[in-house]
C-alpha cells in the first residue's frame, strides 16, 4: 500500500511558506542604485532584449542567463534580472517555477536527465534511473532528474548531460558515464547522439 | 520512393550555408520572391500540405486565413517538439537547419510576415545551438533582413529557447511563452491568425510542414500533390520507437501500409514476440492493436480507425508488456505537464494516475476501470486546449480495448497484496456506499 506521510505538526509541512513572507507587501521593481548586477550578466540580458519588439519576451532567455552565472536561479539572480529588465521580483519567480529546466532550489552543478517516458521505459530506463540514482545519491555535485520525453526515443533509453544526448544506455555504463560527469569528461563520447547516422539512410538489418 | 526531407541527410557538412548551396539551397527562395506573393500561396495551397504538429490542418489555408493590412504579421515555427514518440523535427533541424530557414522565409513571404521567431524546446541544447549558427549564416548571406535578395521582402528570425513544459507546444501556450510569461493556454477564438503574438496576426506551423516548403516550390504543388493519397498528400517523416529492432525517423509516402512501416522499416519487434498495441501518432492518439497493422498511413484512415496520425510518432508496444504499466506511464507524464489552468485535465489527470496507482498496488476494483472511462469522457472537449484530451483518449482505448486484460490484472495484484489474504468477503461492499 501506498504510505501516507503524516506530520507531527498537523497539515502545515514545514517550509510551506518559505516562497514568500507573508507580512511584506510584495517586492516591487528592484531598485538599480541598491541592486548591484554582474557586468556580464546585464549585458547578457540587455542583448536578449533587443531581440523581440517586446522585452518581456526575453523573460526566459533571461533565466536562463541567471542559471548559467549562479548556478540556480537564486532569489538573489532572479532580482538582478528582475532590475534589469524593469520587472517585478514576483513575475519573473512565478515564470521560473512554471518551466522544468529552472531551478528555484539550489542544486548540483551537473544536471542529468534520465528520460523515463513511455519508449524510454519499455526498453529499461525505470531501471536505469534507479541505478544512477543509487550511484548519484551522496553526491551533492550530481542533480538527477527523471524526466519527460527528451524527444531522443531512437537512442531509448537515453540520458541528458548537462544537454548532451547520450544513448542508448546499457545498465553497465552506467559507472563509466558518472565517472565521466564527475571528472568533466565528455560523457560517453561514443554513445552520444551527434555522431548517430540517420535510421533512414542505414542499410537494412544494420539496426542498434 | 524519392526523399524529399531526408535526401541526402547524413552527408557531412549540410547544416553549414556553403553545403547547402551547392546542393541547390535557397534558390526555390529566389525563385519565390521573383513571383508574386498570390502565386506562392497558390502553390501552398496546390500542394495539399497539411501541418505536419499534430492537428493536419492545411497550411496552405492556414495563411489564407490571416488578415491583410498594415498590422505586423508574425511568423512562429513551433519547434517545442515534445510529444512523446517524436523526435523528426530534432534530426531534420540538427542535420539540415538551411532547409527550415528556407522554408520559414518562403512561408512568410507568402503570409506577408516580417518579424518570425523559432521556439525550439529547451533541452534542445545541440539543435538550437546550429540553428542560431545557421540563422547568422543566412544573415551574413542576405537571406535574411532587408530587401531580401533585392525584393522588398524583409524578415527577421529569432531563435528563441524553451524551458522544459510540453504545455509550450500547444499554439495559444507557445505565444504566452513567447511573450515571456507562464505558458497558459488562451481561450479560442480569437485564434492565433487573427489575435496572436502580442495580439498581432500569427501564423504557426511546425518544423516539418515548414522545412517542406522548398521542396514544394522545387516540384510545383501539383507535382506534390500526386505524392501520398488523395486528401493526404506528400511524404511524412516518422518516429518509431518502442519494441522496435530499428528505431528511428523514416521518411514515408502517406498511405504506405503501417505493417511496411513497422516490419518493414523499423524492423519490427524482437524476435519471437509480436506487436500487442501501438501508438500511431505520439502518446496522444487513441492506440491501435496488432488487428490494425495492415491499415494504410495517412491522417483520413487513421481518422477513420478511431486513432490519429498526430505528429507521425510511432510507439510499439509488444505482448510481453503489460497495458497498465502503458497506461500509466501515458498518465502520469501529461498529470506532470498539466498546466492547471482548467479543472477537469488538472483533476482528471492526477486522479486517473491515482486510479492506475492503485492497481499497481492491489487495491483497486473493476469499478475503477468505470470510473476512469467516465473520467476520460469528462475531460474531452471541456479544456482550452487538448492536452486533458491527450491523455484521456489514449487511456480511455486502452482501457475499453483491453479492458480484461486490467480485469486480470487486478484481480491477481489484488490476490498478491494485504487484500488477498483478508476475510474473503471482507466489508469492501460497505465501503464502496452499498447498503446492507
Amino acid at each position: 500500500m501506498a504510505e501516507v506521510r503524516r506530520f507531527e505538526h498537523g497539515s502545515r509541512v514545514p517550509g510551506w511558506d518559505a516562497s514568500v513572507d507573508l507580512r511584506k507587501d510584495p517586492a516591487g521593481v528592484p531598485d538599480p542604485a541598491t541592486t548591484p548586477v554582474p557586468a556580464e550578466l546585464r549585458a547578457e540580458i540587455e542583448a536578449q532584449m533587443a531581440k523581440y519588439p517586446d522585452f518581456r519576451s526575453a523573460a526566459l532567455p533571461a533565466l536562463a542567463a541567471v542559471q548559467r552565472h549562479h548556478g540556480w536561479c537564486s532569489p538573489e539572480g532572479i532580482e538582478q534580472a528582475a532590475c534589469v529588465m524593469r520587472l517585478t521580483p514576483g513575475y519573473l519567480t512565478a515564470v521560473a517555477t512554471f518551466y522544468d529546466m529552472f531551478d528555484t532550489v539550489p542544486t548540483g552543478r551537473n544536471r542529468v536527465y534520465v528520460c523515463t517516458n513511455i519508449s524510454c521505459s519499455l526498453r529499461g530506463a525505470d531501471e536505469l534511473c534507479h541505478r544512477i540514482e543509487q550511484l548519484t545519491a551522496d553526491d551533492a555535485d550530481i542533480q538527477v532528474k527523471h524526466f519527460e520525453c527528451l524527444g531522443a526515443c531512437d537512442i531509448a533509453p537515453m540520458v541528458s548531460v548537462n544537454g548532451i544526448y547520450v544513448g542508448p544506455v546499457e545498465l553497465d555504463e552506467v559507472d563509466e558515464l558518472i565517472d565521466d560527469v564527475r571528472n568533466d569528461r565528455d560523457p560517453l563520447p561514443r554513445k552520444q547522439l551527434r555522431l548517430r547516422p540517420s535510421a533512414d539512410t542505414l542499410p537494412m538489418g544494420d539496426g542498434q | 520512393m524519392n526523399k524529399l526531407l531526408f535526401k541526402d541527410i547524413d552527408e557531412p557538412g549540410l547544416n553549414t550555408i556553403d553545403v547547402y548551396r551547392r546542393r541547390g539551397g535557397y534558390e526555390q527562395l529566389r525563385r519565390a520572391l521573383s513571383m508574386p506573393r498570390e502565386a506562392v500561396l497558390n502553390e501552398l495551397l496546390a500542394s495539399g500540405l497539411r501541418g505536419r504538429g499534430g492537428a493536419g490542418f492545411a497550411m496552405g489555408k492556414k495563411i489564407s486565413f490571416l488578415p491583410k493590412g498594415a498590422l505586423d504579421i508574425y511568423l512562429c515555427c513551433n519547434a517545442d517538439e515534445s510529444e512523446p514518440g517524436t523526435f523528426k523535427d530534432r534530426e531534420l533541424m540538427q542535420k539540415n537547419p538551411h532547409m527550415l530557414i528556407e522554408g520559414i522565409i518562403i512561408a512568410a513571404y507568402a503570409a506577408g510576415a516580417n518579424k518570425s521567431f523559432i521556439y525550439i524546446r529547451g533541452e534542445y541544447v545541440l539543435q538550437a545551438d546550429i540553428l542560431d549558427a545557421a540563422v547568422l549564416e543566412a544573415e551574413r548571406a542576405g537571406f535574411l533582413g532587408e530587401n531580401i535578395l533585392g525584393s522588398d521582402h524583409r524578415l527577421s528570425l529569432v531563435v528563441h529557447r524553451g524551458a522544459g513544459a510540453y504545455i509550450c507546444g500547444e499554439e495559444t501556450a507557445l505565444l504566452d511563452s513567447l511573450e515571456g510569461k507562464r505558458g497558459n493556454p488562451r481561450l479560442k477564438p480569437p485564434f492565433p491568425a487573427n489575435q496572436g503574438l502580442y495580439q498581432g496576426p500569427t501564423l504557426i506551423n511546425n518544423v516539418e510542414t515548414l522545412a517542406t516548403v522548398p521542396a514544394i516550390m522545387g516540384m510545383g504543388g501539383d507535382a506534390y500533390a500526386k505524392l501520398g493519397t488523395e486528401t493526404s498528400t506528400g511524404t511524412k517523416l516518422v518516429s518509431v520507437s518502442g519494441h522496435v529492432k530499428r528505431p528511428g525517423n523514416y521518411e514515408i509516402e502517406l498511405g504506405v501500409s503501417s505493417r511496411e512501416i513497422i516490419y518493414g522499416l523499423a524492423g519490427g519487434p524482437p524476435e519471437g514476440r509480436s506487436v500487442k498495441l501501438w501508438f500511431p501518432g505520439g502518446s496522444s492518439s487513441p492506440v491501435l492493436t496488432g488487428d490494425d497493422l495492415d491499415l494504410a498511413y495517412d491522417f483520413d484512415t487513421m481518422a477513420k480507425a478511431g486513432s490519429m496520425l498526430g505528429s507521425g510518432a510511432i510507439i510499439v508496444v509488444d505482448d510481453q508488456t503489460s497495458v497498465v504499466d502503458v497506461a500509466y506511464k501515458t498518465a502520469y507524464f501529461y498529470r506532470h505537464e498539466s498546466c492547471g489552468k482548467c479543472t477537469p485535465c488538472r483533476e482528471g489527470t492526477n486522479w486517473t494516475v491515482k486510479m492506475l496507482e492503485r492497481m499497481k498496488a492491489g487495491e483497486a476494483t473493476p469499478m475503477d476501470l468505470d470510473i476512469i472511462a467516465s473520467v476520460c469522457d469528462n475531460i474531452i472537449g471541456h479544456c482550452l486546449c487538448v492536452l486533458g484530451d491527450a491523455m484521456a483518449m489514449p487511456v480511455g482505448s486502452m482501457v475499453a480495448k483491453f479492458r480484461d486484460e486490467f480485469e486480470e490484472y487486478i484481480e491477481a495484484r489484488r490476490q498478491e497484496s494485504y487484500l488477498g489474504t483478508a476475510d474473503p468477503e471482507p466489508e469492501l461492499a460497505l465501503i464502496q456506499g452499498a447498503v446492507a
